[in-house]
């Protein structure tokens, strides 16, 4: 006859209430395991979620065209992306040829020195064409965006993002229809665009946009682009679209060989793939680290139940005398484990949560406490349980009554 | 009823082998009241063992109603333990953080009984050994030694045993505890026709039995009804 589950439960909450001190400072093992484990998982995925929204906030199915090595002219390679054979055709022709692509974005940037009204900064100024906030993700905030007419007619405007007119004008100020000097160049201003966020080489906020044609006559002196832009019309063509883009720009470059392309195609989903992959490294790496400290809870387990399995010598020698299968006698035992790192799990995803939660408010880092971490930590916590009590239950379980009862 | 015929039990510690019992044969029937004296080494614990299928026999037969339960695995033993035998230690060996009742109620637990019958079935247990009932919720250490012994007894009784097994019941206590708890053996023999069987080494004790078997170096030296039995006349009951 096999014990009821309540009895089973009753019998565990007298045993680890009998002994409050050493139950709960065995539990803050595995408080602190699961807590540093659930705490570190969040940051590492908090930061996956940010690359990801700033790879995102790039623009939406986007393919990216940029220059690749220099060919041609000897062994001798100029690097990666040193290539300026990308012009404003090769454009044209993938907005006229490929039926996929939605819209077609070609810019040349480079940075200069910008000043205005005494004031200077050194920014990225990106030439480019009235499809760029399409392609691009971009929003105006005030005025307007560079149009094809602008482009065409080799107007001297520009755009700025937010943080340049931060630099320059100061913060909240609407500078539309003044002037600014790039690389002694007045260009005047007919709009600001929308803060996007970001930070580092993905913000995108400390920005001047110009009309294309514009900054190759007046800034870059040449006719070159440094990136085409492209959006497909639904995530589902992007390696479609990626390949055709690639044979039509192999056979108007005449290059026969696809590994000797002057040029390379970006797919934003392996953009973000690649990230993810670093991010899901790092957490993995936070993770494994923070489960150290879950073996050694585990461990404190496993001592505690030892000990008590010791201590209570005669109580599982009398229940083997009045009738106690072994397998009664592991059950209680292996409960009382399972119990103890259970409530620990419980205890420490609380911990690990209010941790997350302050490392975010006070170190900035974004976190994300998921759904699957918790329940990670709460299997992981009763996988514990069920492989550190598993010894210490199977030798009570073991125990010879007689000799059980005669224990001192 | 429990029949021992031709029960050995050797120890073997490496080469060296050490016979606790030669060659016993009794029989116990129902309804009576055994005391089974010998000093220590005599093999009585060893006996007490193999009557209470906490331990086989090397050799020979045990049956308990009619049951050969020598061969038995160690659940199985467990199951008969838990059906048939309800034992009384002389350490009392209640559990310290359960209550009286809990505590008499445990061999139920193992037996599968309901909760809600586990304490009906308690109650008239404490009844019949006479335990107080303003007690009933307090936990073994709140008690004096035979009031322990007392819950003791009812938990031996409360799965309705063939055999109340008593290992020196009295060891832990003063004479006159000891004396309530032997008279409460003699009540459950002489009011409820338990079958009881106390181990002892103390004459004084077991002449409480209506018959005493005195075993000495594995072999049952005397068997005899005992004349000059000692009844208790103390007024205990109603307290």
């Amino acid at each position: 006859m096999i014990m009821k589950v309540i009895d089973i439960f009753q019998e565990t909450y007298s045993a680890l209430t009998a002994n409050k001190i050493r139950s709960g400072l065995t539990i803050l093992g595995i408080v602190i395991g699961i807590g540093s484990v659930i705490a570190m998982v969040s940051i590492g995925q908090g930061a996956q979620g940010t690359i990801e929204s700033s790879i995102q906030s790039i623009g939406s199915n986007l393919v990216l065209v940029s220059p690749g090595f220099q060919r041609g002219g000897g062994p001798v390679s100029a690097g990666r992306g040193s290539a300026q054979t990308l012009t404003q055709e090769d454009a044209d022709a993938i907005q006229k040829e490929i039926i996929l692509a939605k819209a077609v974005a070609p810019e040349i940037s480079r940075r200069y020195q910008i000043t205005a009204k005494g004031k200077n900064t050194n920014t990225q100024v990106v030439g480019t064409v009235g499809a760029y906030p399409e392609v691009r993700n971009i929003q105006i905030d005030f005025g307007s965006f560079i149009t094809d007419q602008n482009v065409r007619s080799l107007s001297k405007v520009a755009v700025l993002g937010p943080t340049t007119r931060d630099d320059l004008f100061g913060e909240g100020t609407t500078p539309v229809g003044q002037t600014i000097r790039i690389n002694r160049v007045d260009f005047k201003i007919i709009g600001i665009t929308k803060s996007k966020g970001g930070s580092g080489p993905l913000n995108q906020d400390n920005t001047v946009f110009v009309p294309l044609s514009s900054a190759q006559r007046f800034l870059a002196g040449d006719t070159y682009v440094t990136a085409i832009s492209i959006q497909a019309q639904s995530p589902d063509d992007m390696s479609v679209i990626q390949q055709q883009i690639s044979g039509l720009l192999l056979s108007r470059h005449n290059i026969s060989n696809p590994q000797l392309a002057d040029f390379q195609v970006l797919n934003q989903s392996d953009i973000v793939a690649t990230a993810s992959a670093v991010t899901n490294t790092f957490t993995i790496l936070l993770a494994s680290i923070a489960g150290i400290s879950l073996v050694v809870g585990g461990i404190g387990i496993m001592n505690m139940m030892l000990t008590t399995v010791t201590e209570r010598t005669r109580e599982i020698g009398l229940r083997k005398a009045i009738g106690a299968k072994r397998r009664d006698i592991g059950t209680q035992f292996l409960t009382e484990a399972v119990m103890l790192t259970f409530l620990g799990g419980a205890a420490g995803i609380g911990l690990g949560w209010v941790m997350a939660f302050l490392v975010s408010q006070f170190a900035g880092i974004a976190t994300s406490v998921s759904i699957q971490s918790i329940f990670l930590a709460f299997g992981v916590s009763a996988a514990i349980g069920i492989i550190f009590g598993y010894y210490p239950a199977r030798r009570a379980a073991s125990l010879n009554p007689i000799e059980a009862l005669r224990y001192e | 009823m429990i029949e021992c015929k031709n029960i050995t039990k050797i120890y073997k510690t490496g080469e060296i082998e050490t016979v606790a019992l030669a060659c016993v044969t009794f029989t116990i029937k129902d309804g009576e009241f055994v005391a089974i004296m010998g000093p220590s080494g005599s093999g009585k614990s060893t006996l007490m063992h193999i009557i209470g299928c906490l331990d086989t026999p090397t050799g020979g037969e045990y049956l308990i109603d009619g049951h050969d339960v020598s061969k038995l695995s160690d659940d199985e033993l467990a199951d008969i333990r838990n059906r048939k035998i309800g034992f009384v230690f002389q350490s009392f060996n209640l559990l310290p953080r359960s209550s009286v009742l809990r505590n008499v109620a445990l061999p139920l637990m193992y037996a599968g009984v309901e909760r809600e019958k586990r304490e009906e079935i308690a109650v008239s247990a404490l009844n019949s050994s006479a335990f107080p009932e303003k007690f009933w919720r307090h936990l073994p250490n709140q008690l004096s030694g035979g009031m322990m012994q007392r819950v003791a007894i009812a938990r031996a009784l409360v799965n309705n045993p063939s055999l109340v097994l008593a290992d020196e019941p009295t060891g832990n206590l003063d004479t006159k505890t000891g004396e309530i708890v032997l008279d409460t053996f003699q009540n459950l023999h002489a009011r409820q026709g338990r079958t009881i069987v106390l181990i002892t080494h103390e004459p004084y004790v077991a002449e409480h039995a209506e018959r005493i078997i005195t075993i000495r170096d594995g072999n049952i030296v005397e068997d005899n009804r005992n004349h000059n039995r000692r009844t208790a006349n103390h007024d205990y009951e109603g307290n």
